[in-house]
């Protein structure tokens, strides 16, 4: 190996923040169902503490012997609303406690999956656990939470997106900082490691590893070195910067698995930022000749960027799967940050960048008078856009309570600061209110 | 075991014999070894090959980020694998 390359891994780790984001196991708990609410938490609180009894501590020890960051540490789990429907318990909450007393006596960061999937419509526990959201979060800090209401097959249930706007009224009403661990999503998927949207598909395997990498920093310094070239050079340079921290993820995941002897599953290529400077997908958009994030111009800069991220990494390791592109969370990005904070973007122009890159209207702050039908609203837009592209798509909101715009929220760490960012004030109470269902696209006929 | 340990800071004397000394009393057997000065500072990156059974990881890892510390050197150890995972087809 040349020296060159030697040295060129380092500084890819040391100076442009190239990291595993995150390790996540992904434990089924099928096998803990009982009538007896009671003794099914029992039986989760021991399976989650058997099975990822390691998981903190290989993760420890791969990070010193590769010199790779490994940032987070965490599970996911069946969702909850499937789980604990045979209890017949009238509120969820202790199942949210039992995984955060679970998941702190393992050391891991977050545990996602108390979620219920009603694209079509509602099974009893799917409504208890809804209806526990807001009370869960407030009583935990690791527990994550998410709430599929669309999908390509099923179409959009209205029913379920007017409830999420009101769940995320109540959520900020008592603490507008747990809303950050509420997803609301389409076309959700089984195998994503990143929170606060993971969960542990109903077609897993009993026990998996899951790896999300990271690396904005990386493609932004690799972009720098061809400046002014043409986009043909800028994707394949994405292409080659994307396979190369793919790579990594894939060796960190395969190592994981062997010493934790619980199946790889796939990587997540995704493109996830943090509010430290040279860490942010924003800058990337820019070096690629945006004067701002938010400028005409910016969709196609992303979905170019998405689009190569995944031709690099697809190669790059066995499994793809999770989220996969590049995330546009507001809060977690110092450059989206300032370009909210100077007025040049907008939750319109964000909105229509979610439809060519992973996920969604992400950690993205709002006056705190803002009503649970725009909310709702919000969450059908974005559903729409990932129901008819056959693409996943999440809303993520704050509603600031008792502030408005030209203020901000601190979210602390690694979520950061938002800027609470103006809304379309124009009602679409009505449109809400109908409840039902937004029927199945059709599939051909595509213009 | 194989890993590859880099030292990167400022250029003075007995860089290479400090490091090389204290590969040694770890049972760390150097198998190749590069050297240069790149935009001023000093640049080196071995190989090393050791038994797990009489040193571990951890140990080489804690005496090696000591001996930096107390030279000002910026000395990181690691495996092999992930070099050749990023950088090789």
């Amino acid at each position: 190996m040349e020296t060159k390359q030697i040295l060129e891994t380092i500084q890819m780790i040391s100076e442009e923040r190239l990291d595993i984001r995150t390790i996540t196991m992904g434990i089924s708990l099928f096998d803990c169902i009982d009538s007896d609410g009671q003794k099914a938490r029992a039986k989760i609180y021991d399976k989650l503490t058997t099975s990822a009894k390691d998981l903190v501590k290989v993760a420890d020890q791969i990070q010193a012997e590769y010199g790779i960051p490994i940032v987070n540490k965490r599970i996911a789990v069946t969702p909850i609303a499937l789980i604990a429907a045979a209890s017949h318990d009238d509120n969820y909450v202790a199942y949210a406690q039992t995984m955060e007393r679970a998941a702190e006596a393992l050391g891991v960061d977050l545990i996602g999956g108390f979620s219920a999937l009603v694209q079509k419509g509602y099974q009893n526990g799917d409504r208890t656990l809804i209806d526990s959201i807001p009370e869960a979060l407030n009583a935990t800090s690791r527990v994550c939470s998410s709430v599929n209401v669309g999908s390509t097959r099923s179409g959009i249930n209205m029913d379920a997106v007017a409830q999420m706007g009101r769940v995320v009224k109540d959520i900020a009403a008592v603490d507008p900082v747990n809303c950050m661990s509420l997803v609301v999503f389409a076309n959700a998927v089984e195998d994503n490691p990143f929170m606060a949207g993971a969960f542990h598909g109903v077609g897993e395997a009993d026990r998996v590893i899951n790896v999300g990498i990271s690396g904005p920093g990386v493609v932004k310094r690799a972009l720098e070195q061809v400046k002014g070239e043409p986009i043909d050079v800028v994707s394949e340079t994405i292409k080659k910067t994307a396979f190369k921290v793919t790579r990594m993820g894939q060796l960190v995941g395969n190592v994981a698995a062997e010493r934790l002897g619980v199946p790889f599953g796939i990587v997540d290529l995704s493109l996830a930022p943090t509010p430290n400077e040279g860490d942010s997908v924003a800058e990337i958009l820019e070096e690629i000749g945006l004067e701002s994030v938010g400028a005409p111009g910016t969709t196609a800069a992303l979905a170019l960027l998405n689009d190569a991220v995944k031709k690099g990494g697809v190669m790059a390791c066995e499994h793809v799967g999770g989220l996969s592109g590049a995330f546009i969370p507001v809060s977690e990005d110092a450059e989206m940050i300032r370009a909210v904070s100077k007025g040049n973007l907008n939750i319109e122009k964000l909105e229509a960048m979610t439809a060519v890159c992973s996920v969604g209207l992400d950690m993205i702050a709002v006056p705190g008078d803002t009503t649970a039908e725009t909310i709702s609203g919000m969450i059908a837009d974005e559903a729409a856009i990932g129901v008819i592209n056959n693409k996943t798509t999440a809303v993520r909101v704050i509603p600031a309570t008792g502030k408005g715009v030209g203020e901000q929220i601190d979210f602390g760490g690694l979520f950061g600061t938002a800027p609470i960012m103006p809304v379309n004030t124009n009602s679409p109470k009505q449109f809400v209110e109908r409840g039902g269902r937004i029927p199945a696209p059709i599939h051909s006929f595509k213009n | 075991m194989k890993a590859i340990i880099t030292v990167i800071g400022q250029d003075q004397i007995g860089i290479v014999a400090a490091v090389s000394k204290q590969l040694a009393n770890l049972n760390i057997n150097i198998i190749d070894i590069t050297q240069t000065l790149m935009h001023g500072s000093f640049t080196m990156v071995l190989m090393g090959e050791w038994d797990d059974g009489q040193t571990s990881f951890a140990t080489a890892q804690t005496a090696l980020a000591d001996l930096g510390k107390s030279l000002n050197l910026d000395i990181r150890i690691q495996r092999q694998a992930l070099f050749d995972a990023i950088q090789k087809l």
